[in-house]
């Protein structure tokens, strides 16, 4: 078992090596071992101290030690993380005891970028979530440990489908079209966000068990040392590293998951009374109709089962600590056929030469991923694919499954008709595979004429590669390809490679004549990005390969930091840091960027003035400014270069007999350059009451994105292109961010820790083009189910994705009148000029909620979200009206009975009705867990704790679709979350 | 052993940070992407760059089907010049009503289009891109010619003389469907600049100016290969911008003895003659068709692949009962674009069987349409195919062979005809009944359809011009300027939205210039009344 002390054992036994045993008369031979409430395993490197004295020994890995002492000593346990306990000795020779966690001290360390402080000593806003408090459970990616668990970082995953991604946003994002993602660094190696084809998560290469602590760096004061990569946070993951004597760690969950919720939609028989009532009178429509009762949402999910498992083996060796642990996952979807198999194999050694004056730390974390990504279009189709109709009907043309034709059951298909959903799972092959490598090797050398003076170097690598498919087989409707061609064949292929060096230097110096200390670090950072790749559609004869997209593409990152971080008194604390940052993606003119930010932070608790004020344990004032930037433009790495694309043989154009591909000049933007996102501030409070019993962090803070990357319209006549991607605009982010900790019972039998957060944050846009004109938009968000519409824009004054609408007329019983609006430009008809502004999806107050609670051996815990001010486009229920029931083109079409809410039986504008913007405000309990442990099995060796729970375990929301959590706010049939019931075994040896 | 550590450390913090200034300097890593500077060392770049420019009257973009395109929308087939332009002339007009509920197309019937419509925005940036990629021809090539082999010199000064040709077409495409637009020319780099606006009135000027300084320097009729522009093609464009001149520059502003002079030099090229079957001009081999095929959009099934052009417009047009696959050679009909009653009221006999030009599908169709969103309403086109002469399917049932006939002769005979009604001089009133009888002995395929000079009227060419030109883009241009696309002296089923027809504003005789690009462009005026 590994936990956030393994990393404190060194520090533990250092603190030994000052200490001299002493033996005083009379003594006695205490054993023991100390176990930790959480789980009742052995807790290893705790240090056990006679009062008084510096006598003392350390706990074995097993958690046992052994102390020769006297009578009337006191010991103490103490280990960070934990409260310590003093214990009398008296006549007792066997002393074993029960360490509580505690909260209040878990957060010790932080790491901030090229360096780490004591939390009390952090100036930014900055949050760590450490793995005792990660959420348990299934957990298959590493974004989803912190769900929930600190405000204003908000975690969505993107859908049900297993090793699928989360979306990360600290403090809402920055960017309109730039990334919002923000900079992830995995010991020391900041990752890129660009996601491989066939790999879905940039973290899926790190086991979610390996990670130790997570770290957030909101606020640009903190952040700014990353510089151009920063403006939308960073987020920095610390793995777990081996240390002490030898111990064996396994972890086993087997998981049932299964849909807790389908899209309600007309049974068999509710739909031929639907389509009779509407179509009476036109015998060609009732003719389409069939005699089953068919449930296709149920012939497409099934029930899912998964099973993760995590072996760990740590300890010292040669000298050298060292930690390796495998991990091997294998999950089905709910969807039939899908399939998510990962192995995982992650190494880490730590090192010391010279005296350990040199400290080296290596890393490195392997992946072997295998997808079967399934065709997800299914899930559309079940809901629009007819009721009446059974799964297979016999015909010889369409391998026998029930297919839209015209004429007769073996005649040609209907194309945009819906596809046979169970015929797109068998009959597509999509899969991928992927392997990834990342990997690092630090040096860190104390330079030995200057013990102050440390010098780091720090080489890293992230090398991905990733091969599938998404084949289907021929006699497919859904291809529209002539069914003789033996079907579609579609490769592809991609691989990326990054390569990083950092080095810098640290000093640091205590000047105690004038009360001070001081630590001054300064480097250079160099990384490079490349990736290549290639796909091809074409059937399987090989005919149409002339279709196809190779890439080749790469950027570097050059950097100069340093930052200063000064404390006088111990009470006032200054942090000043400068980064100055070249990306290669700008022009030499526009390329480098600098990026300063300076913070104060009081510790008010420590002033003397305060030492009357008991029930207060501590009070610290943050204030910070910085400037951070954003380079991470999509798709492109040379958008300031004129530069021409010749087409694909598939795009030519004929001269008398032959073909000539096409050279097309190429938009750019010579003066494009970074993005900068100023916090004018952010100030915020650290207060503990109680002995930091009741423990938290409020933050208030408003930022700017200055010279946005936005993706907008440029004036006809003088680009190549409708939309550049280019430096317009303004964009506001503030808010106010509360994090609560409170013990509210701590007790040898009982602990019970809740923790709460909640955030209040808001965006809008203050400026968008150079004109100024009010009026002017962006259009986005496509809506499902047209080929022009668009429902949100960027508009000035705004939050950015607002919803852009009609306003809905509604009759005297509140019913929506179809296609009746406001004419909001009274101009006496009703024309996209009536368009209106209406809500964002962004939610604009996020909660979580997590307590933990531990009696004897048995442990409980949940954790819950909630969203407050969301709205979503509920495109499933525009989709879903009495006029779309039938096609002219031959067909009939199922939909949520939401149809009956409207009862728009004509065709019109109504998908564009404010109607269809729902509150999507939901309560989400994310996870409920209990286990029991059973302690000193196998001769005290062995523990093993027994957990089970429920992942997603209830919704509530007034929304109307499917699922309120939908990233981007569009609900069009997405891959539904699941609900997951698990058993997991740990056993620590 | 400290020492050496010591020295490694500066040793790759030195070499570190000397190499990386250097690495900023990135180019291009991808073979089909080419820096400015280098391209036009490859001499076959020039005729790339010259498909670039005729391609993109029919392609979305460098990836075929779709997946690299130059404008930005859900579906890419729509940022199709062919597709949309085809779109804003045919479907706002008596010929065609879409099926599909489309807001943007539903307005353009109904007539209550705003700034902001989709269709409307998407061709405008489409037209000046392409002007855009002109522009950029004209300006970058000629200065290069001198560095190329001397064989290749004449032949690129012609491509140069072929790009001023297109930038002309594509700007009378603007001055009819907006009048009032940005303008810009060679002298233009690219750049973050607001373009200026020109009057409708100075824009016909320089069309005009420009086609006549062409010609000179272009082919001979039919002597340039095929699907390149010729003499006779710039004629063409010079007498359909005369013919609209009241339209474009006021009542009043007659020019119609230009436009039957050029019509004239086409005629008398002696190099064009109406093709004997008016069905084949329209079928998967139509590029065989020279002799009445003045200027095509060429399209391949396999080599020019993308959804708009002519895949959009066989693909919109088939529906119902029809059978895509054998009698249009398609996988499938989309159902979208069929005939209001009104058009197909042109045709005395629907069958085809007297006027060969009535290719109406009318199989389980109703010839009303009481619900434009059902496509079983309203007869159905058999005008276009992706199948050819012999009947034999085009190479892929998606993406169809079927060239478009941008310019085709019987329409200069047409022009000729109502150039002679309106009073153009050195024009001859039996010379226009001849045209126009051997248009109609053509569809009729014997003398039984032919007029009287009594019978041939203003009123008869815009209704014969319905006949013989139907979904060749026309239709919206014709109707104006016979002062019948808006108001109320002429009405179509469902035109205003209501289905007896109803008047319509007269400021919709223009277009209006997207709201898109007022916001970005502060030197834009909006046309009238928008």
């Amino acid at each position: 078992m590994f936990r956030l002390y393994q990393k404190f054992i060194p520090l533990a036994l250092f603190a030994l090596c000052l200490m001299t045993v002493q033996a005083w008369g009379q003594t006695r031979t205490i054993t023991g071992r100390v176990t930790s409430s959480d789980d009742g395993f052995g807790l290893p490197g705790v240090s056990v101290i006679e009062k008084g004295t510096t006598h003392g020994t350390v706990t074995d890995n097993e958690g046992r030690y052994t102390i020769q002492t006297k009578d009337d000593a006191i010991l103490i346990f103490s280990f960070v993380g934990y409260a310590s306990q003093e214990i009398p000795v008296g006549t007792q020779t066997d002393i074993s005891i029960t360490l509580s966690a505690d909260v209040s001290t878990l957060e010790e360390i932080v790491v901030i970028g090229y360096d780490e402080v004591k939390k009390s000593d952090a100036t930014g806003a900055v949050a760590v979530v450490g793995a005792k408090q990660f959420n348990k459970g299934v957990v298959n990616s590493p974004q989803e440990l912190i769900m929930g668990k600190t405000a204003g970082v908000v975690v969505t995953t993107n859908s049900g489908a297993p090793g699928n991604t989360s979306t990360i946003r600290i403090r809402g994002g920055a960017s309109l079209n730039a990334s919002n993602d923000p900079l992830i660094i995995i010991d020391g190696v900041p990752i890129s966000n660009t996601s491989l084809g066939g790999s879905p998560n940039i973290l899926s290469t790190l086991n979610p068990g390996d990670i130790e602590s997570v770290t957030v760096l909101k606020d640009a004061s903190a952040a700014a040392i990353y510089g151009s990569r920063s403006s939308n946070g960073v987020i920095l993951i610390t793995t777990k590293r081996g240390a002490g004597t030898f111990n064996i760690n396994y972890n086993v969950t087997g998981t049932m998951y299964t849909t807790p919720k389908k899209v309600d939609v007309y049974s068999g028989d509710e739909f031929r009374a639907l389509i009779n009532q509407q179509y009476a009178d036109q015998p060609n429509v009732l003719a389409l109709l069939g005699t089953e009762n068919t449930d296709w949402q149920d012939e497409i999910y099934d029930d899912a089962f998964g099973q993760d498992h995590n072996l760990s083996v740590s300890g010292t060796a040669l000298k050298t600590p060292y930690r390796v642990s495998l991990g091997y996952n294998n999950t089905d979807g709910v969807l039939k056929t899908y399939n998510f198999e990962r192995t995982t194999l992650s190494i880490g050694l730590d090192p010391k030469f010279l005296n350990d004056k040199l400290k080296v730390s290596i890393n490195v974390k392997g992946m072997f991923n295998n997808n079967n990504f399934a065709d997800q279009a299914a899930v559309g189709d079940a809901i629009a694919y007819d009721p009446t109709k059974a799964v297979h009907n016999g015909n010889t043309a369409w391998r026998g499954y029930t297919t839209w034709t015209t004429g007769g059951i073996d005649g040609p298909g209907i194309d945009l008709a819906p596809a046979n959903p169970v015929a797109r799972l068998d009959l597509t092959d999509n899969t991928s595979e992927v392997k990834r490598s990342i990997g690092n090797a630090k040096l860190d050398y104390e330079i030995p004429f200057l013990p102050d003076l440390h010098a780091t170097l720090n080489l890293g690598y992230d090398y991905a590669e990733t091969k599938g498919h998404n084949n289907v087989k021929d006699k497919t409707q859904w291809i529209y390809e002539p069914t003789t061609a033996g079907g579609k064949y579609n490769p592809y292929e991609a691989k990326s490679q990054n390569e990083l060096l950092d080095f810098y230097l640290n000093y640091t110096k205590e000047l105690s004549s004038i009360n001070s200390k001081m630590e001054i670090m300064g480097g250079y950072s160099w990384s490079h990005f490349y990736n290549e790749g290639g796909d091809s559609v074409m059937n399987v004869a090989g005919e149409g390969a002339t279709r196809q997209n190779v890439y080749k593409t790469e950027y570097y990152l050059i950097s100069f930091f340093g930052r200063l971080n000064y404390t006088y008194k111990d009470r006032y604390l200054l942090t000043a840091t400068l980064r100055d940052d070249a990306t290669s993606r700008f022009s030499p003119d526009t390329r480098w960027g600098l990026f300063p930010a300076v913070a104060l932070a009081w510790k008010i608790s420590d002033e003397n003035f305060m030492n009357g004020v008991r029930s207060l344990s501590e009070l610290k004032l943050r204030l910070g400014y910085g400037v951070t930037g954003q380079q991470d433009i999509y798709g492109n790495d040379y958008p300031y270069i004129p530069t021409y694309t010749r087409s694909d043989d598939a795009s030519r154009y004929p001269f008398g007999n032959t073909f000539y591909n096409t050279l097309r000049p190429d938009s750019y933007d010579e003066g494009i350059k970074w993005e900068e996102t100023t916090t004018t501030i952010n100030a915020g409070l650290d207060f503990g009451f109680f002995s930091n019993a009741l423990r938290g962090s409020l933050d208030v803070y408003q930022k700017s994105s200055d010279d946005l990357i936005a993706y907008v319209p440029v004036p006809v006549g003088s680009n190549f292109t409708s939309y550049l991607t280019t430096n317009v605009g303004k964009l506001k982010n503030y808010g106010i961010e509360l994090n609560l900790n409170a013990e509210i019972i701590s007790n040898d039998k009982v602990q019970w820790v809740v923790g709460y957060n909640i955030a209040y944050t808001r965006n809008e846009i203050s400026q968008l083009n150079l004109t100024g004109n009010k009026d002017y938009y962006v259009p986005l968000g496509a809506v499902g189910g047209t080929t022009s519409g668009t429902i949100q824009v960027h508009k000035v004054g705004f939050p950015r994705r607002s919803y852009y609408v009609y306003q809905q007329i509604y009759d005297a019983d509140g019913n929506p009148i179809r296609d009746a609006y406001v004419d909001r430009s009274g101009d006496g008809q009703i024309n996209t000029e009536d368009l209106y502004v209406y809500k964002q999806p962004d939610a604009v107050v996020t909660m979580g909620i997590n307590s933990s609670l531990t009696y004897s051996n048995w442990d409980f815990s949940f954790s819950g979200r909630a969203n407050f001010g969301n709205y979503v486009y509920n495109n499933v229920g525009a989709n879903s009206t009495y006029a779309s029931l039938y096609s002219s083109m031959g067909f009939i079409r199922n939909m949520s009975t939401l149809a009956d809410d409207t009862k728009f039986d004509v065709a019109g504008d109504t998908r564009f009705s404010d109607y269809y913007i729902e509150n999507a405000s939901f309560f989400k309990l994310d996870n409920v867990n209990l286990g029991y442990t059973f302690k000193d099995l196998h001769n005290d060796k062995l523990d093993i704790r027994i957990g089970a729970g429920v992942q997603n375990a209830f919704v509530i929301t007034k929304y109307s679709g499917l699922d309120p959590e939908v990233e981007g706010g569009i609900d069009n049939n997405f891959f539904p979350r699941t609900r997951a019931y698990f058993l997991n075994v740990n056993l620590s040896f | 052993m400290k020492r050496y550590i010591i020295s490694i450390l500066s040793a790759v913090l030195l070499t570190g940070i000397t190499s990386c200034v250097g690495d900023l300097d990135t180019e291009p890593l991808n073979d089909r992407i080419t820096t400015a500077n280098q391209v036009f060392k490859d001499p076959a770049s020039y005729k790339e760059f010259l498909a670039k420019l005729y391609g993109s009257m029919t392609l979305t973009g460098q990836r075929g089907e779709y997946g690299m395109p130059e404008i930005s929308a859900p579906d890419e087939g729509t940022t199709s010049f062919m597709r949309t332009y085809w779109s804003l002339q045919e479907i706002s007009t008596d010929e065609c009503i879409s099926a599909w509920g489309d807001p943007g197309l539903v307005e353009l019937h109904g007539h209550n289009w705003s700034e902001q419509n989709f269709y409307n925005q998407l061709l405008y940036q489409r037209v000046f891109i392409n002007i855009m990629f002109c522009n950029e021809y004209i300006r970058v090539v000629p200065p290069k010619i001198e560095s190329l082999p001397a064989s290749m010199h004449e032949e690129v000064k012609r491509y140069v003389e072929e790009a001023r040709f297109l930038r002309a077409f594509f700007y009378s495409v603007a001055i009819d469907l907006w009048g009032n637009v940005p303008f810009v020319t060679e002298q233009d780099a690219p750049g973050g600049f607001l373009p200026k606006q020109i009057s409708r009135a100075a824009l016909f000027e320089y069309i005009e100016s420009e086609l006549l300084d062409i010609i000179p320097g272009l082919a001979e009729p039919g002597e340039n290969e095929y699907a390149r522009a010729d003499q006779a093609a710039a004629w063409m464009l010079l007498a359909k911008l005369y013919l609209n001149a009241e339209v474009y520059l006021g009542p009043g502003n007659k020019r119609y003895t230009e436009c039957a002079e050029y019509c004239n030099k086409i005629i008398s090229s002696g190099v064009y003659s109406l093709n004997d079957s008016y069905r084949n001009l329209f079928l998967a081999d139509n590029h065989t068709l020279r002799n009445e095929i003045i200027f095509p959009i060429a399209e391949d099934g396999n080599s020019g692949r993308n959804y708009g052009g002519v895949t959009f417009i066989i693909h919109a047009a088939v529906g119902g009962a029809e059978n895509p696959e054998a009698d249009f050679g398609i996988n499938f009909g989309w159902s979208g674009n069929r005939f209001t009653n009104t058009f197909a009221d042109k045709f005395a006999d629907k069958t085809g069987d007297t006027d060969s030009r009535a290719l109406f599908y009318t199989n389980g169709q109703t010839l009303d349409i009481s619900n434009p969103t059902q496509f079983t309403e309203g007869y159905l086109s058999t005008k276009f195919k992706n199948k050819t002469s012999a009947g034999v399917n085009g190479v892929n049932a998606i993406f169809v062979d079927t060239d478009f006939p941008l310019f085709r002769y019987a329409d200069v005979y047409l022009m000729y005809a109502e150039a002679q009604l309106r009073g153009a001089a050195g024009t001859d009133a039996n010379t226009a009944l001849e045209y126009i009888n051997e248009i109609r002995e053509r569809a009729y395929g014997d003398g039984s359809g032919n007029i009287t000079s009594d019978e041939l009227t203003l009123d008869f060419i815009l209704d014969e011009r319905a006949r013989e030109l139907h979904w060749e883009a026309q239709r919206r241009t014709d109707l104006i300027r016979f002062g019948k696309f808006t108001g109320g002296s002429y009405l179509w089923d469902w035109k205003g939205n209501i289905k007896s027809g109803v008047a319509t504003p007269a400021h919709l005789y223009v277009y209006p210039l997207p709201a898109t690009d007022l916001a970005v462009n502060t030197n834009l005026d909006q046309n009238d009344d928008y």
